[in-house]
C-alpha cells in the first residue's frame, strides 16, 4: 500500500524530554501531488519535515516515503527525497558548480551525466552564469534557487520544501512558485511547508494545517474553505438602506448590513447549501421589484487566511 | 559432492573489496569538500604555514644557539638531548591547529546552518563522522609531517645532528598518534555542543590532559627514556581508538539538529540520576529484590573480567617478588633472621595489627578502601574503565608478592598465608572489590556504549546512578563486614599463624 503514495505517514509522532512536538499525523500524499503543511511556529511542520527526510526519528507511528520505512530504511529513504531546509544550509566559500558537484556525487551521481543535470538545473533557475561564482557572494533569492536546485539534482520521487520562498523579493518568490508548479509531475510527490497562505493555496493541491504537532484540518482548499459556511453575497444599492436590510424572502440569512450593501446567504432547510445559480436571480428580481436600485450583486471572496484562523483559534479554544 | 569454485574466493574478495570502496567513498568526498575549504580558509591556513615552515626554522636556531651556551659550560649532555626534544615540539604544534578545527567540525555546521542538508544526504552515522574526522585531521597532520622532515634536514644540515631512526620513528608515530586522541576527543566534543563557543568551553577537557602528557613526554626525551615513549604511543593509541568509537556510539543526527540550549538542568540531571540509583523501586525490599537483582545479573560479565584481572594482578605481583634473589639472602641466615624479626615487630603481637582492634579502626579500614574505589572509580571515568582496571590489580600483586615474601622470609606456606592473611576478611573483601570492578568498568565503558534516543550526559549520569546503585546497595555494606573482620579478627588469625607456624610458640 505504501508504494501507492509518495508519502504515508501513520499516527506519527515525535516527542523531545516530555513535550510531543507532533502528534498522530496521518499524512497520504500520491505521486504527482503537492501538498501545503500550513501552520503558525512551533506547530511541528518542520519536525515532521525532519521525521521524513529519515533526519530525525519517529517517537510513534511509522512513515513510508517513495516505498521504504523512515524507521527501518533511513538511508534509502534520503537517497530518494530531495530537500529544501529552512535555512539553506550552503558553504559560502564554493561555487555554485562545485557546490552542485559535492552534492550530487554524495548522491551517487557522476561524470557526464552530473554535469549535465547541473546545467540543467542552474538554466531552470536561471544561474547559469554563476556557475564559477562563489556562494558567499549570492543574494538570498539567489542562494534559495541554489538551495532547491540541490534539492532536485538527483531527481528525487519526493521533494519537501521547507519555506521555499521565505526571505525572497515578490519577483523571487513568484519564480520558486512557478518552480514548484513545473516541477510537479506524475513520478513526484511535493510537501511544501510555508506561513504563506496565497503561496499554499496557488500551489497545494491539498493543504494540511497543523496546530500545536497535530494536523487539525485537512483537504482541497475549496474543501478547507466550505468550513467557512455556505457562500456568501453581497448586494451594493444606490440608496442608503440606514441601519435595516431590506425586507427580503425568509430562505435570505442577511449577516452584515453597511450603508449602502447587505451580505447573505441562503438559509438551509435539509443542512446542504442551497445552489445560487438558481436562487440569486431570484432575489435579484425581487429586489429589483420592490423599486430597489441594485448597483453589484456579487460572491464575497473567502481566503484561506479565515479557514486557518478559524481552525487555529477554535483548536486553541 | 558439489565442486568448488575455483574463483568464488577471489569474487569474494573483489565483492568485499567493491563493499568498502562505495562505503569509503563519500568519506573521501567529505574529506576532499573539507580540506578544500581549510585552504580557502585564510585563519586555518596562516598559522599552519607559519608553524609549518618557520617555526621549525627558529627551534633550529633556538637549539644551536642554546647548544652553543651549553658548550661553554660543558653541558653538552643537556645541549644534545635538547635536539629531540625540539622535535617533539616542532611536531606537535601544527596539530593544535587540528583541535580548533575539529572543535567546530560539527558545532561550527549547526551553527552556520549547513549542518542539515549533509544529515539529508545518504549517509550513514559512521561514514559522516569517519569523514569530518579524517578531514580535520589531514591538514595539521600534512603540516605536522612537513616541520618534522623540515627540522631534521635543517638540523642535519646546520647543527651537524645525527638521529637515531628509531627516535625519529617514535616522533612521528608520537605525532600522530597526539593528533588523532585531540581531534577524535575534539570532534566528540563537537558532536555534543550546541555551539562553538560551547566546545570551547569544554575543550580543556582535551587540551588539560594533553599539556600534560605533553610535559611528561619532554621529561622522557630529556632522561633519554625513548623505549617508554613506545608506551605511550600504545596507550595514546588505545584511547584514541576508545574515543572514535565513543564518538561513534554517541553520535546521532536528533542530537545535532535537537539541542538548542546549553542550559544547565539539574532537576533533570538529578532525576536521571536517582531513576539510574533507584531503578523506580518504592521501598528499600523492592529496591534489593529489584533493580539490586537486576545490576548484579548484568554484572556478571564485567566482574568475571574484574576477577580474571585480579588473579593476572596476583600472578605478576608473585613472579615479580619471585625474582628477588632469595637464595643470597637464604645463604645468609643473620641477615634473614634479623629480617624475621623486624616484621615480627612490624606484624606482630605489638604492632599495628593488635591496634586495630578497635571501631576507630574500624572506620579507618572501611574509610581506607572506600576512598581508594573512589579514586579508582574517578580515573575509570576518564579512561574507559581501562585505568580503573589497572588499578585494581595493584592490591591483589601486593598480596600476590606478599605471599612470596612470607614464602622465603617467614617460611609460611602459601596456604597458611591465606589463611593467616588474606581470607579471614579477604573472603568478603575480595568479592565486593570484584564487584566494584565489575560496576567500575561498566561506568566507565558506558561512554563508548551506544545510547539510542539518549544524550550522552543522559545517558552517562544514568551509568553513574546504576555504579552508585551497586556501591551503596552492595560493595560499600561489604566493605564495612569486610572492615569490621579486618580489624577484630584477622590480627587474631594473623598472630595465630605467625606464633603456630613460624616461631612455634614464641619469637
Amino acid at each position: 500500500m505504501s508504494e501507492a503514495f509518495g508519502i504515508l505517514t501513520q499516527d506519527l509522532g515525535k516527542r523531545f524530554d516530555d513535550f510531543w512536538a507532533v502528534r498522530q499525523v496521518n499524512l497520504q500524499v500520491r505521486y504527482g501531488e503537492v501538498l501545503a503543511l500550513l501552520g503558525p511556529n512551533g506547530a511541528g511542520k518542520t519536525t515532521t519535515l525532519r521525521m521524513l527526510t529519515a533526519v530525525l526519528q519517529p517517537s510513534r507511528g511509522q512513515a513510508w516515503v517513495a516505498g521504504y520505512s523512515v524507521r527501518h530504511h533511513p538511508q534509502r529513504v534520503r537517497a530518494r527525497v530531495g530537500v529544501l531546509t529552512e535555512q539553506h544550509g550552503l558553504y559560502k566559500r564554493m561555487t555554485a558548480g562545485e557546490y552542485l558537484r559535492f552534492f550530487g556525487r554524495l548522491y551517487g551521481l557522476e561524470g557526464a551525466d552530473l554535469e549535465a543535470r547541473i546545467e540543467k538545473w542552474l538554466h531552470f533557475f536561471g544561474l547559469e552564469h554563476y556557475y564559477n561564482r562563489r556562494v558567499g557572494g549570492f543574494s538570498k533569492g539567489m542562494r534559495q534557487k541554489l538551495a532547491l536546485a540541490r534539492a532536485l539534482l538527483h531527481e528525487p520521487q519526493v521533494l519537501l520544501l521547507d519555506e521555499p520562498t521565505s526571505a525572497m523579493d515578490p519577483a523571487s518568490a513568484r519564480q520558486v512558485r512557478n518552480a514548484i508548479r513545473e516541477l510537479r509531475s506524475s513520478e513526484r510527490a511535493i510537501v511544501v511547508c510555508t506561513h504563506n497562505l496565497p503561496e499554499a493555496e496557488e500551489i497545494a493541491d491539498r493543504i494540511a494545517i497543523l496546530h500545536r504537532g497535530r494536523i487539525v484540518a485537512a483537504g482541497t482548499p475549496q474543501e478547507l474553505k466550505a468550513r467557512l459556511g455556505p457562500p456568501e453575497f453581497e448586494v451594493v444599492l444606490a440608496r442608503p438602506l440606514q441601519g435595516s436590510p431590506p425586507p427580503v424572502p425568509a430562505e435570505v440569512q442577511v449577516t452584515r448590513v453597511e450603508e449602502r450593501s447587505f451580505r447573505f446567504y441562503w438559509r438551509s432547510s435539509n443542512g446542504e447549501t442551497p445552489p445560487p445559480e438558481a436562487l440569486n436571480p431570484r432575489l435579484l428580481a425581487w429586489l429589483l421589484t420592490h423599486q430597489w436600485p441594485v448597483v453589484a450583486f456579487i460572491p464575497v471572496p473567502r481566503s484561506l487566511e479565515e479557514v486557518y484562523l478559524k481552525v487555529v483559534e477554535h483548536d486553541g479554544a | 559432492m558439489m565442486a568448488r569454485n575455483p574463483s568464488s574466493r577471489p569474487a569474494t574478495a573483489r565483492s568485499r573489496w567493491q563493499m568498502w570502496q562505495a562505503w569509503l567513498r563519500p568519506v573521501w568526498l567529505l574529506v576532499q569538500r573539507e580540506v578544500q575549504d581549510q585552504l580557502r580558509d585564510w585563519r586555518i591556513l596562516t598559522p599552519l604555514i607559519g608553524l609549518t615552515l618557520f617555526f621549525p626554522l627558529l627551534a633550529n636556531f633556538t637549539a644551536r644557539r642554546m647548544v652553543a651556551f651549553m658548550q661553554q659550560y660543558n653541558a653538552v649532555l643537556i645541549a644534545e638531548r635538547l635536539y629531540p626534544f625540539l622535535l617533539l615540539i616542532v611536531g606537535f604544534f601544527p596539530i593544535s591547529i587540528s583541535l580548533v578545527v575539529a572543535l567546530e567540525s560539527f558545532a561550527g555546521e549547526r551553527e552556520r546552518g549547513t549542518i542539515e542538508p549533509l544529515l539529508a544526504a545518504p549517509l550513514s552515522d559512521a561514514q559522516l563522522y569517519v569523514g569530518k574526522l579524517l578531514a580535520v585531521l589531514f591538514l595539521p597532520l600534512m603540516g605536522s609531517y612537513l616541520g618534522l622532515v623540515s627540522y631534521t634536514l635543517t638540523m642535519v644540515w646546520r647543527a651537524g645532528w645525527r638521529p637515531d631512526a628509531t627516535l625519529l620513528f617514535v616522533v612521528w608515530l608520537l605525532s600522530t598518534v597526539q593528533a588523532l586522541v585531540m581531534v577524535s576527543g575534539a570532534v566528540v566534543v563537537s558532536t555534543q555542543a550546541t555551539s562553538v563557543r560551547g566546545a570551547n568551553l569544554l575543550a580543556s577537557a582535551i587540551i588539560i590532559p594533553v599539556a600534560l602528557l605533553l610535559q611528561w613526554e619532554s621529561l622522557l626525551m630529556f632522561w633519554r627514556r625513548f623505549n617508554i615513549l613506545w608506551t605511550v604511543v600504545a596507550g595514546l593509541l588505545v584511547v584514541s581508538v576508545l574515543l572514535v568509537r565513543m564518538g561513534l556510539a554517541h553520535f546521532n543526527r536528533e542530537g545535532l539538529l535537537g539541542r538548542d540550549l546549553d542550559l544547565l538542568n539539574l532537576r533533570w540531571a538529578w532525576r536521571v540520576y536517582w531513576q539510574g540509583v533507584t531503578g523506580g523501586a518504592p521501598n528499600l525490599r523492592a529496591w534489593y529484590r529489584g533493580p539490586i537483582r537486576e545490576s548484579l545479573h548484568a554484572l556478571r560479565l564485567p566482574a568475571l573480567l574484574a576477577a580474571g584481572l585480579a588473579v593476572v594482578g596476583f600472578g605478576l605481583g608473585a613472579w615479580v617478588v619471585s625474582r628477588f634473589p632469595w637464595e643470597a639472602l637464604e645463604a645468609d641466615p643473620a641477615r634473614l633472621e634479623a629480617l624475621r624479626q623486624s616484621q615480627w615487630t612490624r606484624v606482630g603481637v605489638v604492632g599495628p595489627l593488635s591496634a586495630l582492634g578497635s571501631w576507630q579502626g574500624w572506620l579507618r579500614v572501611w574509610w581506607h578502601n572506600a576512598r581508594a574505589m573512589l579514586l579508582m572509580s574517578l580515573a575509570a571515568v576518564f579512561s574507559f574503565g581501562v585505568a580503573g582496571l589497572l588499578y585494581l590489580m595493584l592490591p591483589f600483586a601486593i598480596l600476590g608478592g606478599g605471599m612470596v615474601f612470607a614464602r622465603f622470609v617467614l617460611g609460611l606456606s602459601p596456604g597458611w598465608y591465606m589463611l593467616g592473611f588474606v581470607l579471614p576478611h579477604g573472603s568478603v573483601e575480595i568479592p565486593a572489590i570484584v564487584l566494584f570492578g565489575g560496576a567500575m568498568l561498566r561506568l566507565g565503558a558506558a561512554l563508548a556504549t551506544p545510547a539510542r534516543g539518549k544524550t550522552l550526559g543522559g545517558f552517562w549520569l544514568q551509568a553513574l546512578g546504576e555504579w552508585t546503585r551497586v556501591m551503596v546497595g552492595v560493595v560499600l555494606p561489604l566493605l564495612g563486614l569486610a572492615a569490621a573482620l579486618e580489624a577484630f579478627l584477622s590480627p587474631r588469625v594473623a598472630q595465630w599463624v605467625l606464633w603456630t607456624q613460624t616461631f612455634g610458640g614464641g619469637p
